[in-house]
């Protein structure tokens, strides 16, 4: 085939390309002209990006672009419209009296859900994330509460923690009673017969008699004469079917031996009012609240 | 005799008739099709006859609902909106009528579309295909805008002329009257579209002072948009190449189905007549073309069958006008089917099959998912009931020794009216229902207001007293009751869960 003939493929009119592989020709047809407008004009399109927009890395920034469109800018409006629409819902679970949150089916709504969330965020990794807590850390679905479930007393325990720096945190410290050498490894044997006998458990009576004397000296200032706790101290009820720390021979051993004493940080530092109230009312929506006790006797306390 | 000579004898049979002679090429047949050419515009001429008419009809009934329905009112008392046809997005409701429908019941759209479907199957199977033919908007917009050419710049030859032409202010003037009106018409179609998703009165106003929202203006300028070009500028490309269902439709039709044919058996051989001339050893076909010419879409009937055809019928009106003239029987081209052809010349009366296994199969169908349909909406209940079990934690132990179990409970109430609705558990004996915010009755049970037309989801908290628990799974009816006698009751079934259950010690 000689260069620069041209050779024509009749059913199409167009150009036959030179080259042939085993036979197989190939014809030169043009790009399709809407391909190729299409094709010009993204590459336009491009070059104006690069002006107008963010778009090319220098050493220690970026070319900012002509409209200064930034996407971190975006995001922290959008934040700050989501924080401004809340606001007035926000406002008003403060200023509302404990008792009328949950009737107000809006506010208690509105506290449920960003209650919700900020458990997911901040209480889910001890609570868990459906509060129901584990060996060591209080299931939040019951109705049993070391420092009270009232809606306040569950706002206090969160803005102020237990067992922390904080110096309004919750605090009681249960003694570590062979450690310090205040009883001997049988007492404590006899104490927990004691235990398991007020919890209504298996138990042995005889050496649970003899446990009773030493409950009244050691634990009955906290626990109370008749085991059902104190919430002022964190003292938990010991006649019950729930037990933080097992109710087992050996956990209660271990226990009374070693004491317990967990902590829970302060949140009060960390979290708006209004996401402690909040927090306060999905907790205690979960199940177990309790009614806001009479003023007077809360002042009494 | 030359070529001239032959064209002079063949106008002049033609005029014998009272005949125009059309030199018209099918432009789309499939002798002429090539990948590598470029569209010859198709200049259809205007006929008259049974068909057009019915098309005329069709298109007035199709253009008036489509236009009209989201003017229609219909009043639902205070608070809902009193459009007839209305989809509400904001609100999450689609409104028909007396007909009401929340977003959990898309099923119904599923079943009006499954009907729709259907349908369309069994007139293919009848008829061919009537939709594309009659009633898809891609013909009735198209044959409105065919009728705004005609008006501007005249019928089919001085269209062609008008092609022809070199540009002039007459032309450009014809030409921008055409454009506007077709721009009209495609704006009057966008904003009918939107009015079907708002108030339509309301959003009228808001389009007209600029106070409407942006999602509006786009979606008229979309629908305005692609309306003129396809109904302006596309036409018979729509159809031919970008409408799936010329593909789907040759699996509906069968031999027997009727379909726009050219009565080859009568018509041929075709050939010039003239006036006075016998009719004997000749087919009744004059070749005058007019069918060709009347046809949307470019291409010749009497070629067969053929992908293009949207069976529109406007060919038999054409040729019919023919036939009068020339004083033969009218029905040369008409809905046949090729089986009769075949019968036809081998002595045999033509006969047509409509009830055959394929149409009853089809209306069968048609038949079983209409009732369904009718069946679902006489027996809708005005409320609804979903539960959720709450599967983290599982279960609660309470102090007690009492096992509680969460559960989120939607209660839906499609009542115009605000109302307590009651919820128990059933099947569960000692189970007592208890909720936070909630109104709690002596039995066990809670009473939860919801508002009109609205949804609430509660959280509901069964406890169940230990001994109760004699599996460590239960199953339990929630059972959601009108507080006031009477009324739709819903029941969903669901489980109680509590711990394992400890095998007896020995």
């Amino acid at each position: 085939m000689s260069a620069g003939k041209r050779e024509i493929d009749a059913a199409t009119g167009t150009e036959i390309r030179s080259h042939a592989w085993d036979g197989i020709r190939e014809l030169d047809t043009p790009l399709p002209r809407w391909w190729l407008w299409t094709f010009l004009a993204t590459v336009v399109w491009a070059v104006a990006y690069w002006v107008v927009m963010p778009s090319w890395p220098l050493v220690s920034s970026y070319t900012k672009g002509t409209l200064g469109w930034s996407q971190r800018a975006n995001v922290t409006a959008e934040m700050q419209g989501v924080a401004e629409s809340r606001k007035p819902l926000q406002e008003r679970l403060l200023a509302a009296q404990l008792p009328d949150i949950e009737s107000d089916q809006e506010l208690f709504e509105f506290a449920q859900a960003s209650g919700r969330a900020l458990f997911k965020d901040n209480c889910a990794p001890c609570h868990g994330s459906g509060a129901q807590g584990s060996l060591g850390y209080p299931n939040l679905n019951d109705d049993d509460w070391l420092w009270g479930g009232a809606l306040s007393a569950i706002e206090t325990t969160i803005t102020h923690g237990v067992r922390n720096e904080d110096e309004n945190s919750r605090f009681s410290e249960m003694p570590a009673f062979v450690k310090v050498g205040t009883l001997t490894r049988a007492q404590v044997a006899e104490l927990v017969e004691y235990v398991l006998a007020l919890s209504g458990q298996e138990h042995n009576a005889a050496t649970a008699a003899n446990g009773a004397a030493l409950y009244t000296e050691h634990c009955a200032s906290c626990h109370m004469e008749n085991g059902k706790g104190d919430v002022t101290q964190g003292a938990p009820n010991l006649t019950d079917a729930i037990w933080l720390h097992g109710s087992s021979r050996v956990a209660l051993t271990t226990t009374i031996a070693n004491a317990r004493n967990a902590s829970m940080p302060a949140w009060g530092p960390r979290l708006s009012k209004a996401d402690v109230r909040a927090l306060a009312v999905y907790v205690h929506s979960l199940g177990g609240g309790e009614p806001e006790p009479p003023p007077a006797t809360a002042a009494g306390q | 005799m030359n070529d001239a000579t032959l064209k002079t004898d063949i106008a002049a049979a033609h005029a014998s008739h009272g005949v125009e002679a059309v030199a018209v090429e099918a432009v789309n047949a499939a002798h002429r099709r090539s990948m590598f050419k470029a569209r010859e515009k198709i200049h259809p001429k205007r006929v008259s006859g049974k068909f057009r008419l019915i098309k005329w009809i069709v298109m007035a009934l199709t253009l008036t609902v489509y236009y009209g329905t989201p003017w229609i009112r219909w009043d639902r008392g205070p608070g809902a909106p009193d459009q007839a046809v209305l989809v509400d997005f904001t609100r999450e409701r689609f409104y028909f009528f007396f007909i009401e429908l929340w977003p959990q019941e898309i099923y119904y759209i599923t079943g009006l579309l499954v009907l729709a479907a259907v349908a369309l199957f069994l007139f293919t199977a009848v008829a061919g295909r009537v939709w594309c033919g009659y009633a898809c908007p891609q013909t009735v917009w198209t044959d409105l805008f065919l009728v705004v050419e005609r008006a501007v710049e005249g019928n089919r030859n001085e269209r062609i002329k008008l092609d022809r032409a070199p540009m002039s202010f007459g032309k450009f003037r014809k030409r921008a009257v055409k454009h506007v009106i077709w721009l009209l018409i495609a704006l009057a179609t966008g904003g009918a579209w939107v009015f079907y998703w708002h108030d339509a009165p309301t959003l009228a106003k808001q389009l007209l002072d600029f106070s409407a929202p942006v999602s509006a203006y786009v979606f008229v300028g979309i629908l305005t948009a692609f309306t003129y070009l396809f109904g302006g500028h596309a036409r018979e490309q729509v159809c031919t190449y970008m409408c799936p269902w010329p593909r789907i439709q040759a699996a509906m039709m069968d031999e027997e189905t009727a379909l726009v044919t050219y009565r080859r058996d009568r018509g041929e051989p075709r050939g010039p007549h003239k006036k006075g001339d016998p009719w004997q050893g000749r087919g009744d076909c004059v070749d005058c073309r007019q069918c060709v010419a009347a046809c949307p879409m470019g291409i010749d009937i009497r070629d067969g069958l053929q992908l293009e055809c949207i069976q529109c019928a406007l060919c038999i009106d054409a040729c019919d006008d023919i036939m009068t003239k020339v004083g033969r029987a009218r029905g040369l081209i008409g809905y046949d089917t090729d089986l009769n052809i075949a019968r036809r010349q081998k002595g045999e009366p033509s006969q047509f099959k409509f009830v055959r296994a394929r149409t009853v199969a089809y209306a069968v169908i048609l038949a079983v998912v209409g009732s369904v349909m009718l069946y679902a909406l006489a027996t809708r209940t005005d409320l609804d009931l979903n539960v959720i079990r709450d599967r983290n934690p599982t279960y609660v132990a309470l102090s007690d020794g009492n096992i509680r179990n969460a559960y989120t409970v939607k209660l839906l109430n499609k009542a115009r009216l605000g109302r307590s609705i009651v919820v128990s558990a059933e099947g569960l004996p000692g189970a007592v229902l208890s909720g936070v915010g909630l109104i709690e009755t002596e039995d066990g049970r809670v009473r939860v207001p919801v508002d009109g037309d609205n949804l609430r989801s509660v959280r509901v908290f069964v406890t169940l007293p230990r001994k109760a628990m004699t599996a460590e799974s239960l199953p339990l009816t929630f059972r959601a009751a009108p507080a006031l006698e009477g009324g739709d009751v819903a029941e969903v079934e669901s489980v109680f869960l509590g711990p394992k259950l400890l095998e007896p010690k020995p």
